[in-house]
Formats: structure tokens, sequence, C-alpha cells
């Protein structure tokens, strides 16, 4: 299989004050048009492991990995430019809140509009029906209304929708979405995940999910891996998740309460030093 | 028996918008009772009403047998506590946790203030040496054992929760919802919870109301919610979306 993605060994580091703080501390994975899931809890590392990928850490961390390319192209040596050439054109990422990730200030179909034409030479009149099209993709009723709607004029899942169509519409082979749904009342979460498995599907893009939530990364992705403490600890077939055999993937599946199990008090995690290394 | 807590007719506007709409329930002592519902459905406003914090246009609210008027006393706040969603937004951030527990008991003229801050602590399970520290010295979880040892120091008879775990990693949430169930059977509390999530609240309560835009949509037993005997078609949406997502509904 032709890989989308390598990476290997990376690693991103923060220097601080009181010491080097090691987020992401040795990952490595390879992935083709898939779906992907990564999941651990807050500080394991996930969201900066997506970060790297889509270079967006933060200018004083440092990235280090013995391998990190995206479709041939060595993302560590590439200039600052080329990764802005790549950034929402061939890598696009959503972003879990769409209150804070959606420009306040501009209309919905502007941002979409503005998305496509920094990466595609495209006409103001044609790239408006293609954001009205991409916007009907993503099952908004009403596109022409949207369009000229403001962020805070629409509800959580029709932001996140808007933040969906504004990452795909200009075509990317690799989209990673960060909690894309925590957002999200749990009805709405299934209409969005429907939107995205659909899209991704037609389109042949590889995904990376970055979630918190074991359970419904399993559901929607083909293989998941588990983070601790900035390393992988565990990566699994998704429906063979039930086989996890690493205490903290079983911990975290088992700790979650469950309708109809009668189970006082909730098992916890106990967690080990040795998970760490 | 009178009921710890009973609302009746309840009715909250907003100037021209009806969050909660002629709502009613009744709480046993002792019983825990959860709300469920999705965002702007009222469940968070039912709980400001009975504490005090959004205006009720119409109905009453009962305590102990007691009607509450338009403002609250303090011999109420010593009855009914609440803890709220976000520990990163609840807990004053240039207060140690000394002060933060200080100050309800220096507002109701509580003695021997330094051994219940000891003991408060030692309840939810922080050791003693965390008393001077301040909010952002402490992870999401040991705040919100902060927030619950200070909702529990004025001793509270009932406990208003509103999403207490929403904002903490699952492993975090299972060690919080212990700590709450087992505080509930030790001091015989009542809870009235609010939670988007339905595993939590079957989990943490005996009974429950399920409310959609302002409006109860039914009252059942968790035992019921769990052998799915649901009258709504709403509830029934509702629990299957917990499920989770399904590849082949798609």
């Amino acid at each position: 299989m032709n890989a989308l993605l390598n990476v290997e060994d990376l690693r991103v580091t923060f220097p601080t004050r009181t010491g080097v703080i090691e987020a992401v501390r040795g990952v490595s994975f390879t992935l083709g048009r898939e779906r992907l899931g990564i999941v651990g809890e807050s500080g394991s590392g996930k969201s900066q492991t997506g970060r790297a990928i889509m270079g967006l850490t933060a200018d004083h961390g440092v990235i280090d990995a013995k391998r990190l390319d995206f479709n041939g192209i060595d993302l560590l040596t590439a200039s600052k430019a080329e990764r802005r050439a790549l950034r929402g054109k061939r890598i696009a990422m959503i972003l879990q809140d769409p209150k804070y990730s959606l420009n306040p200030v501009m209309t919905i179909g502007r941002q979409i509009v503005e998305t496509l034409r920094a990466h595609e030479p495209v006409g103001k009149a044609d790239a408006r029906k293609r954001a009205l099209d991409m916007l009907a993709a993503v099952q908004i009723r009403d596109p022409e209304r949207v369009f000229d709607l403001y962020p805070h004029e629409v509800s959580g899942g029709m932001g996140q929708r808007a933040m969906i169509a504004m990452m795909l519409i200009a075509g990317p082979e690799l989209l990673i979405a960060d909690e894309p749904t925590s957002a999200l009342d749990v009805t709405v979460q299934l209409d969005v995940l429907d939107i995205l498995n659909r899209l991704v599907a037609e389109r042949g893009m590889g995904l990376i999910f970055i979630s918190h939530d074991l359970r419904l990364v399993s559901s929607f992705c083909d293989r998941v891996i588990v983070m601790y403490a900035g390393r992988i600890v565990e990566e699994l077939p998704a429906a063979k998740l039930s086989e996890a055999q690493h205490p903290y993937t079983r911990g975290l599946l088992n700790c979650m309460p469950q309708i109809g199990a009668d189970r006082h008090p909730l098992p916890v995690l106990d967690r080990k030093p040795e998970w760490r290394t | 028996m009178t009921p710890a807590l009973a609302i009746d007719g309840l009715s909250v506007e907003y100037d021209d918008f009806v969050a909660l709409d002629d709502v009613s329930l009744t709480v046993a002592p002792g019983e825990s009772f959860g709300l469920v519902g999705e965002s702007g459905s009222g469940k968070s406003t039912l709980l400001r009403a009975v504490a005090g914090l959004a205006p009720v246009s119409s109905g009453t609210i009962t305590v102990d047998g007691q009607k509450l008027g338009a403002k609250r006393d303090k011999a109420f706040y010593r009855k009914v506590q609440m803890v709220f969603q976000d520990p990163y937004g609840s807990l004053h951030p240039r207060q140690t946790v000394d002060r933060l527990l200080l100050e309800p008991l220096a507002i109701h003229g509580f003695t021997g203030t330094e051994g219940r801050i000891i003991r408060a602590l030692d309840e939810v399970g922080l050791p003693a040496s965390f008393r001077f520290r301040y909010s952002h010295q402490l992870s999401g979880g040991q705040r919100q054992r902060v927030a619950i040892a200070r909702a529990l120091i004025l001793e509270p008879s009932i406990l208003l929760l509103d999403e207490p775990t929403s904002a903490l990693d699952a492993s975090v949430q299972a060690e919080v919802l212990n700590l709450l169930e087992q505080l509930r059977a030790t001091r015989n509390l009542t809870f009235v919870m609010v939670s988007h999530d339905l595993a939590v609240v079957t989990h943490m309560c005996d009974r429950l109301m399920v409310m959609q835009s302002g409006r109860t949509v039914e009252e059942l037993a968790s035992s019921d919610l769990a052998a799915r005997r649901v009258t709504q078609d709403y509830t029934r949406g509702l629990l299957t979306a917990s499920a989770g997502f399904r590849r082949d509904s798609a």
C-alpha cells in the first residue's frame, strides 16, 4: 500500500523555565487512505501529534523525528512557504469548537470562499458556486441563506458542518479532525459523523480522528492508536477493541458508565508508572 | 413524607424567550434525581432557578415543605448548595484552596474553621498539603473535588449538580462519580443532577426527567430507561444516539 503519511519517532518538546516538557515522545505510524483514530486523555500528546503533522506547533516547540513525510514531501525540511501551500490545500484540520475556530466577524460563505481562493485561482462567482455546493454537500438545507450568516447566528452543529465544508473545499488528501464532535449534543454528533464518514469515503481521503472517546473512535475508524503520556501504548484494529491487551486501554473502556450496567462504584484507572516508559 | 424538593408549574423567561415552560417535579429526601436533555433544553435553567440564579416568572419551588420567595436567605444556602460544570471557571483564580473553603464558613458564622477545612479536604480525597495551593496548580479532577468540598463544607442536605463531570477525562469522571455516590451514602444527601450524558445519569440517579426546549418530555425510573421501557420517541432517539456511531446507518 502506498502510504500517505509516514511518521517515525516523532517527538515534540517545549522548553520552559522549569525544564523541558516532552509532549510527544517517539510516536511512529503510517497512514494510507484509511481512517485512523488517535485516543488518549488530556495531556497524552494526541493533539500535539496532529498539530505537528499540520505544522501548527507553537513557535517555541521543537519537533524532531526520524521521518515525517507526506506523499513524499519531507515535512521536517519543508520551508514555511511550502508548509503554507500544503496546509488547507492538501492537509486540512477540523478543530473542536466551531464557536472558537470560525472567524466571528466574517460570514460563513466568505470564509469558505477565502479558503478556496487562497489555494486555487478561481473567479468570485465560481468560488461562490463551489462554496454553495459544498454547503449542500454537508447537508445544510438552505445554503444560500447560511452563506450570508455569521458564525454566531448558527447552532453548534451547523457551525461544525460549515467548518467541515471549509476544510474539504480545497479537496485535501489528508484530513485531521481534532475532537470534531466533542462540543456537540449527542444527536447532532451522529449527523456530523455521518457527513464526515460519507465525504471521507467518497473522496478517498486519509483521516486522522483525534478524540478522548474510545468507543466513539472505535465505531468510526478502521484502526485505533491509544496514547498515554506522549507514547503509543497500543495499536489495534477498531473491530478488535474488546480484545485490547494494555491495562490502560482496558481501564479506559471500563471506567465509562453504561446504560443498564449496574456497577457501583465504577472501576477506576490505577495508573502505573511503567506505562510511561 | 415531605419531599426534599418540590417544583410546581415552574416557568423561567428571559425577555421574550421562554427557557423553562411549566415544569413540575418532586424529589424525596435522600433520593437522587437526574435531568437529561440537549443544550437549550432548560435543564441547567431549572437548577439555577432552584438556586435563585434565574428569574422565575411563575410557579413555586418548595424545599423541605417551605415555599421559597423571590429572595433566598442564608438558611436556604446552608441547606442547598450547587456544584458547577466547569472547574476551571468556578474557582477564584487568585484565592488559595484554604480561602475558597473559608469563605462560606465565614459567611455563615461557623466556628472551628481550621478543623472543618482539613476535614472537608480529607472527605473529597485531597491531601492536606493542597490547602495553600491556587486552583491553577490543580488538575481538573482536583479542582472539581475542591468545588465539591466547598459545597459540602456547609453540611447541606440537597446538592445541585450541574454537569459535574462533563469537563473531565473519562477516568477522572469515574473517580468523581464514585466520590459523589460515596458522599451521598454517608451523608444521606439529596442529589439533583443535570447531565447531557444518559449513561452518567442512569448510573447516578434513581429517577430522571428528559427535557426538550424547556418542557418535560417524560419522567421515568433509571431501571425503565435501562430496560428501554420508554414511551417518547425523543427519549428513544437519545438512547440510540448515546449508543454511538454505526457505520451501516450512513
